[in-house]
């Protein structure tokens, strides 16, 4: 079975060496009484809808560690191709890297083949891989993409089966989101029809499951054309505070004040922004 | 590891995609094979419109039943090495060929994967076959099958219904009806019932739903 790629490590699987390692400094740190930095998880809510034109992606934007919410706004539908795109849920690293390696394969495969990539193909690399790895690769992906043989979907998970179906959730919010497809899902749908279902499956998920939230993204890809809609719907918006607990000057009385004039020389002077999306 | 009968348990509580009835018989001039369409993961129904039933060759197909990833991982690279086999040749390949091929896989990897499949196809040489390859690998001959976690409630149906020298329509009734009462019983399996007839004329597949299934009296 010859493919073009890069970046495929052959030799063995996961390397098991520092297991051990990890589970004696695990156990001395828990006896301090501190717990160790756990993976960060994408649980998520993911969708994706076939349509009359090509297909509908979409995904909410919450990353959490645990409990809480490590980003408020990740990106979680790839680049896969031109023509094609991917959603992922589960483990946030497996998904960013897994769709990165099977895309720049497909671009080595794509140019020596001379053809835009198929669906089928970028599926078929994905499986072949979580597979090879017998699921711990953490990586739930829903692929959808339009080819010379239509709009494909399909669903991937993390031990290597797939399903090709018209319309497909992954996460843990999967089951709000499948509720609203299992009513509302027609063949053929128009693109502003598919786009308000999918939108809706996600804000499904967004508000019934604790794994998931923020805002939705949406990915409309048709032959031709791609509309990469990042946000779709800022459903989740900080509110603005109405009062303020600042007081005002004079409201604590002064006493005494006594000035002392540090004279410093200024060497470097930097601006550095931070995020406070 | 998992033997042959393994405790329904395991399927239920297992967050894989797993879960099946599967059956296949031999008549005269082929096989009539059939399956249910549920996939679950632990209880929530991942794909309730599954076909598992893969063509492997133009005129074998293999009935899929345990985990969904190792079974298609299996049939994917059975049907490159059958495809192959069969260009090199220059015929049609054997039934038995490709049932020899699931045996080497499952046989070979019997510890790491969890896969029971029946074989069914039309081959020039013996005509109508069923060869059953269950979990851990052995590989036999069969004039009915039966598969997956569904098939344990069925079997007393299978025996006492089954008649050697079937006409086509009489074994398509037959599993679609021993597929409707595994369906009824196994909390794995539902959906819909596919089947398809493989002969020396190609390949004819239907689909029964839901409302369409034959009716047993139910008390």
């Amino acid at each position: 079975m010859a493919t073009v790629s890069v970046c495929q490590y052959h030799s063995g699987g996961f390397s098991f060496e520092n297991c051990k390692r990890n589970a004696l400094l695990e156990a001395d740190i828990n006896k301090l009484g501190f717990s160790s930095p756990a993976a960060r998880k994408t649980g998520t809510t993911i969708c994706g809808v076939v349509y009359k034109d090509g297909v509908v992606l979409g995904a909410d934007t919450r990353a959490t560690e645990g409990m809480v919410v490590a980003d408020k706004n990740c990106s979680k539908i790839h680049y896969i191709s031109p023509n094609i795109y991917c959603c992922g849920a589960g483990t946030a690293a497996d998904t960013e890297m897994t769709t990165q390696i099977i895309s720049s394969n497909l671009e080595l495969h794509s140019l020596s083949t001379g053809r835009l990539p198929r669906v089928t193909t970028a599926n078929r690399m994905l499986k072949q891989m979580l597979f090879r790895y017998q699921g711990y690769i953490g990586a739930a992906l829903v692929l959808g993409g339009v080819d010379c043989n239509g709009p494909h979907l399909y669903s991937i998970y993390p031990h290597g089966s797939t399903d090709k179906l018209p319309y497909v959730t992954m996460g843990s919010g999967s089951l709000a989101a499948m509720a609203v497809f299992e009513d509302r899902y027609r063949p053929n749908m128009e693109e502003e029809e598919a786009k308000r279902l999918v939108r809706d499956a996600i804000a499904a998920g967004i508000f019934n499951d604790l794994g998931s939230g923020s805002n939705i993204d949406l990915c409309v890809i048709t032959k031709g054309k791609v509309d990469y809609l990042r946000p779709h719907d800022m459903a989740n918006k900080k509110g603005v505070r109405t009062g303020s607990y600042r007081y005002k000057h004079g409201t604590t009385g002064v006493l005494t004040k006594a000035v002392t004039p540090l004279n410093l020389e200024v060497v470097e002077e930097s601006v550095q922004t931070m995020d406070t999306s | 590891s998992l033997q042959f009968g393994t405790p329904r348990s395991v399927f239920i509580t297992s967050l894989i995609p797993v879960g099946t009835s599967i059956m296949a018989v031999e008549f005269e001039g082929g096989v009539v094979i059939g399956a249910d369409s549920r996939t679950t993961t632990g209880a929530y129904i991942a794909n309730r419109v599954t076909d598992k039933l893969t063509p492997i060759h133009e005129r074998i197909f293999c009935c899929r039943s345990g985990s969904a990833a190792d079974t298609q991982a299996i049939a994917d690279a059975v049907t490159y090495q059958l495809g192959f086999h069969s260009i090199e040749l220059d015929e049609a390949p054997l039934v038995q060929t490709a049932a020899s091929l699931f045996r080497e896989m499952c046989y070979r990897y019997r510890e790491e994967l969890m896969a029971g499949i029946i074989v069914a196809g039309w081959d020039p040489r013996r005509g109508g076959q069923v060869y059953t390859v269950p979990v851990g690998g052995m590989m036999t001959r069969q004039p009915v099958s039966v598969g997956g976690s569904g098939s344990s409630y069925i079997y007393g149906y299978v025996d006492s219904n089954y008649r050697a020298g079937m006409s086509k329509e009489e074994c398509l009734k037959f599993t679609a009806e021993a597929l409707t009462l595994a369906m009824e019983r196994d909390g794995s399996s539902g959906g819909v019932v596919r089947l398809a007839v493989v002969s020396e004329q190609g390949v004819e597949r239907q689909v029964i739903l839901g409302n369409q299934l034959p009716k047993f009296s139910t008390v």
